[in-house]
């Protein structure tokens, strides 16, 4: 019966008919429900600043906090390509065995959802806050450093991978060439291979500047009394909630500071795609004298000891702290008894991970559905070059777009239609995970050479059989890839998830929840103390690491 | 100057020797080719040689100074990649500049530098345009440039034809030679192509498993090849099998089915199993079964006509395949099926033992 249905839908694969249905309706998907509500949400109520107009106090303090978003972003993410280039250098150009080992630790900090990171990096900065005995005391309390500490920590892996993979695609060829024509290897990186990956490293600092922008949960926890963009929308919004504000002031403030959190992104992503193509390092005359000196063993040694102390002090081991009250709840026995058998607050807590779970599959296979078509149409220019260079530009808007504004303005725009929730959640994860998705496929697409498809053809397959057999199974990785980032960014979301649910509460807001009762910020929560916080994390990460491990065991074999 | 001398070099890949206890010594302003099958480790030699990659064992000197530990940038030496590896995100302008920039040299100097060498290499236009825009002889002729106007005063190039047109190719690489004269340079030109290799070295080197088979210039190597691999890799050679029945300076073989054949023996003993390499284009042959002395006796079998030469493939009459290639506009032609005999100078064809691992395993390129 399925044979059948296939064969039938093969045979009609090759008529146009089929095939443009099949890629309009997913461009449709993508304007309709992931690119435009997001956007539309916010302008459809933008008569709503009015209140904020007026009052020029509350204004202020508005654009104070954006700027800080903006100003911590962009340093952020300077910072964390200062750091993460050496260390990707150093994975890649080092023979030594131990450098596949740096690479999987250099992912670690990336499957740790960002809430439990943030809890994480309190505890090891700012111990006494969290009511532990801590080793050191506390070295920085809550405040617009740690915030800066936990966007480098969660941005930096992001950084070091698209620095290696663009390092290892590199043709070293060039540098050679650059060596042999009497440059130090200092000055051959520097007028060679970085102007040649300029590119990645400039999407690089972007990727990092948008994650920097749309953290949320984490942030908040760190914050203290610290303002950025989306802690002033969490915090309007829970005035709101406890009625502190009308419907006015809260719909007009969060209308206002979503606009301009947008629009101010969107024109930071393309001064920097446009100015960052024109930038050109001037050459240095002298330079190479001074890279001379720096460029072999005292200098080599000296900057890969930096890298990697960076990367251990500052990155590792604050992301992985959350272990240590794990594992002190479970030597202690209660809050594991409790959590194994459902008791108190744990119920609360299997249930939001129930949703979690629930939600990021449901995504990742709508993403994946939604995505190859869209991906094929970006790669193969279906419809022709400028259709698919514009649907890539557009795929950026959702990454740039901070994701607590993003959620909101989709809140708005589906408010009063009596979707369920559940629905909202889905449509906000899957705005904020699908560029990431198609990328990841229409860049493998990329790699795979149209002959084959053409060969496949002439020797007498079906589009449909064409796909089945020769894209799949050369770009299976690629998708599995963009499924695992699909997947942990929906596992870690808080910005669009705190802004859409009313309801319902996925693990990450949970735990910002929690970390926030227990420290007080709200009202305490009975049954929640550090020891269930911790083990709350635990879970969370042992969960994650279990999936990618499980994943990464079927991209591992692919690798060629 | 520059003489470039290579002592006991090694370089194992895994348990794969790339080099294996190769030493060599290239003369000042001597334009000298790498010549192998790929795989061979020419190239590996040519990159220790530069510093791209370093040797596990053995030293390396250029012009009297030890190199092998110094970085490439230190060692003075212009090299042209196989690919050109120009710099994408620089003009062929400053591409050719680059060397010179990056030596610090002030600006004034650069210029003269570089419109010196872009003069050698007789190229004056499209200096704005991107690599991306130039074709491959263009390319060729900016890496070529490039190399040179570091100041180096040794050549390095890494199969530098390897990515043109047949035609360009051959123009160029006289060009290349000429160049490497006129300025004194000394060059290492690593090919796969044996045509080319002879055309352009003063000396050759080939190599076979990492390494050196034979030096010598291209006529040494084409008149008088060592072994089996360099009669087969350089030029074209018929191979016959056979035994050694009586040894003395011009010993008596047996060929398959007891053809008889007297060739120049070096030391070769007596019951031997040998093979007699005779070159295709220093047989004479002529129509008719004709008793005459050292004479083989075949059938025309297939006739290929390419051009300037008919190759004539002819049946023995043990069965074995013998190539004869003749002029094809000053020679009559001859007919398929025609009983021919053919006989071929003895101080033109060389016997050599047969070898331990075969034959066709010997000369595997």
């Amino acid at each position: 019966m399925l044979s059948k249905l296939w064969n039938t839908l093969n045979k009609l694969s090759s008529k146009k008919p089929l095939k443009y249905t099949l890629y309009l309706s997913s461009i449709i998907i993508f304007f309709a429900i992931i690119l435009i509500p997001p956007i539309i949400g916010i302008l459809i109520n933008v008569g709503s600043v009015q209140v904020v107009l007026k009052n020029p106090s509350e204004m202020n303090v508005a654009l104070g906090a954006i700027s800080n978003s903006i100003i911590i972003g962009l340093v952020v993410a300077a910072l964390d390509i200062a750091a993460g280039v050496p260390l990707a250098w150093l994975i890649t150009r080092s023979k030594s065995r131990w450098m596949s080992v740096l690479d999987t630790l250099a992912d670690l900090p990336f499957i740790v959802p960002t809430s439990a990171l943030g809890y994480s990096l309190l505890l090891f900065w700012s111990q006494s806050s969290a009511g532990i005995s801590g080793i050191f005391g506390t070295i920085i309390s809550p405040g617009w450093l740690l915030v800066m500490l936990l966007h480098f920590t969660f941005s930096y892996p992001v950084v070091v991978r698209i620095v290696v993979g663009a390092l290892l695609d590199y043709k070293m060829e060039y540098e050679r060439a650059s060596r042999t024509l009497g440059a130090p290897p200092m000055s051959a990186a520097r007028t060679v291979t970085f102007p040649i990956i300029k590119p990645s490293l400039l999407a690089a600092y972007v990727l990092a500047f948008a994650r920097s922008l749309s953290e949320t949960g984490a942030t908040f926890i760190v914050a203290g009394t610290f303002l950025n963009g989306p802690i002033f929308l969490q915090t309007v919004s829970n005035q709101f909630k406890a009625g502190q504000i009308s419907q006015v002031t809260y719909q007009g403030e969060t209308v206002f500071a979503s606009l301009i959190l947008i629009a101010v992104s969107l024109a930071i992503f393309a001064v920097i795609s446009v100015v960052g193509k024109r930038i050109k390092l001037p050459f240095g005359h002298g330079l190479p004298v001074f890279e001379r000196k720096i460029s072999y063993k005292k200098g080599v040694w000296t900057r890969n000891s930096i890298a990697l102390f960076v990367f251990i002090v500052i990155v590792l081991i604050p992301s992985l702290f959350v272990a240590l009250p794990a594992f002190q709840a479970i030597t202690e026995g209660t809050p594991l008894v409790q959590a194994f058998t459902s008791s108190g607050v744990w119920s609360t807590y299997w249930q939001s991970l129930f949703l979690s779970y629930g939600l990021a599959v449901t995504v990742t296979i709508l993403g994946i559905i939604i995505g190859i078509p869209m991906a094929i149409l970006i790669a193969r220019k279906t419809f022709g070059k400028w259709p698919s260079t514009i649907l890539d530009t557009l795929l950026n808007v959702p990454i740039i777009v901070p994701s607590i504004a993003l959620g909101l303005s989709l809140k708005f725009f589906w408010q009063g239609t009596g979707i369920p929730e559940f629905l909202l959640l889905v449509f906000a994860h899957l705005a904020i995970t699908f560029p990431y998705f198609v990328r990841s496929m229409s860049a493998a697409m990329d790699r795979i050479s149209l002959d084959m498809e053409e060969a496949a053809k002439t020797l007498g397959a079906k589009p449909f059989t064409v796909f089945k057999t020769i894209v799949i199974p050369l770009t299976k990785y690629s998708i599995l890839s963009g499924a695992i980032i699909v997947f942990t960014r929906s596992i870690s979301e808080t910005g669009a998830t705190l802004a859409v649910a009313t309801h319902l509460q996925t693990t990450p807001v949970l735990i910002v929840n929690w970390v926030n009762a227990l420290r007080g910020v709200t009202k305490p929560i009975a049954g929640v103390d550090s020891l269930t916080v911790g083990l709350a994390c635990g879970f969370l990460i042992l969960f994650s690491l279990i999936i990618l491990f499980v994943l990464r065991l079927f991209t591992k074999k692919g690798k060629t | 100057m520059p003489e470039i001398k290579v002592v006991n070099l090694t370089k194992k890949y895994g348990k794969l020797y790339a080099l294996d206890n190769v030493s060599l010594t290239i003369h000042d302003q001597e334009y000298f080719s790498l010549l192998g099958p790929s795989g061979c480790g020419k190239t590996t030699l040519l990159r220790c040689i530069a510093g791209l990659i370093e040797p596990d064992s053995g030293e390396i000197y250029i012009g009297n100074r030890r190199v092998d530990k110094d970085p490439p940038e230190d060692r003075d030496v212009g090299f042209v990649f196989q690919t050109f590896a120009l710099f994408p995100h620089m003009t062929a302008w400053g591409n050719v500049l680059y060397g010179p920039k990056v030596k610090n040299y002030d600006q004034k100097q650069a210029d003269t530098i570089g419109h010196e060498v872009l003069e050698m290499v007789k190229l004056n236009e499209r200096l704005d345009a991107y690599p991306s825009e130039l074709s491959g002889g263009m390319m060729q002729r900016i890496a070529v440039a490039r190399a040179l106007a570091a100041g180096a005063k040794t050549l390095l190039l890494d199969e530098p034809l390897g990515q043109l047109d047949a035609k360009v190719r051959n123009e160029i690489r006289y060009e290349i030679r000429r160049m490497a004269k006129d300025l004194k340079l000394t060059a290492i030109h690593v090919t796969h192509d044996q045509a080319e290799a002879m055309s352009i070295s003063d000396r050759i080197a080939v190599m076979k498993n990492g390494k050196i088979v034979q030096i010598g210039s291209p006529q040494e190597l084409y008149m008088h090849p060592n072994s089996l691999f360099v009669a087969h890799f350089i030029g074209e050679s018929n191979f016959l099998e056979g035994y050694i029945i009586k040894a003395n300076g011009l010993s008596e073989i047996e060929l398959r089915d007891g053809l008889r054949v007297k060739a120049i023996n070096p030391d070769i003993k007596e019951g031997e199993r040998i093979v007699l390499a005779i070159r295709p284009e220093t047989c004479d042959m002529k129509t008719g079964h004709l008793e005459a002395e050292n004479a083989l006796h075949g059938k025309i079998d297939k006739i290929t006509f390419e051009g300037t030469l008919i190759r004539y493939e002819i049946r023995l009459e043990n069965g074995d395949r013998l190539i004869i290639n003749k002029p094809s506009l000053t020679e009559e032609w001859v007919k398929m099926g025609q009983d021919m005999t053919i006989t071929y100078p003895l101080e033109k064809a060389h016997l050599f033992q047969y070898p331990e691992a075969g034959l066709a395993e010997e000369i595997k390129v």
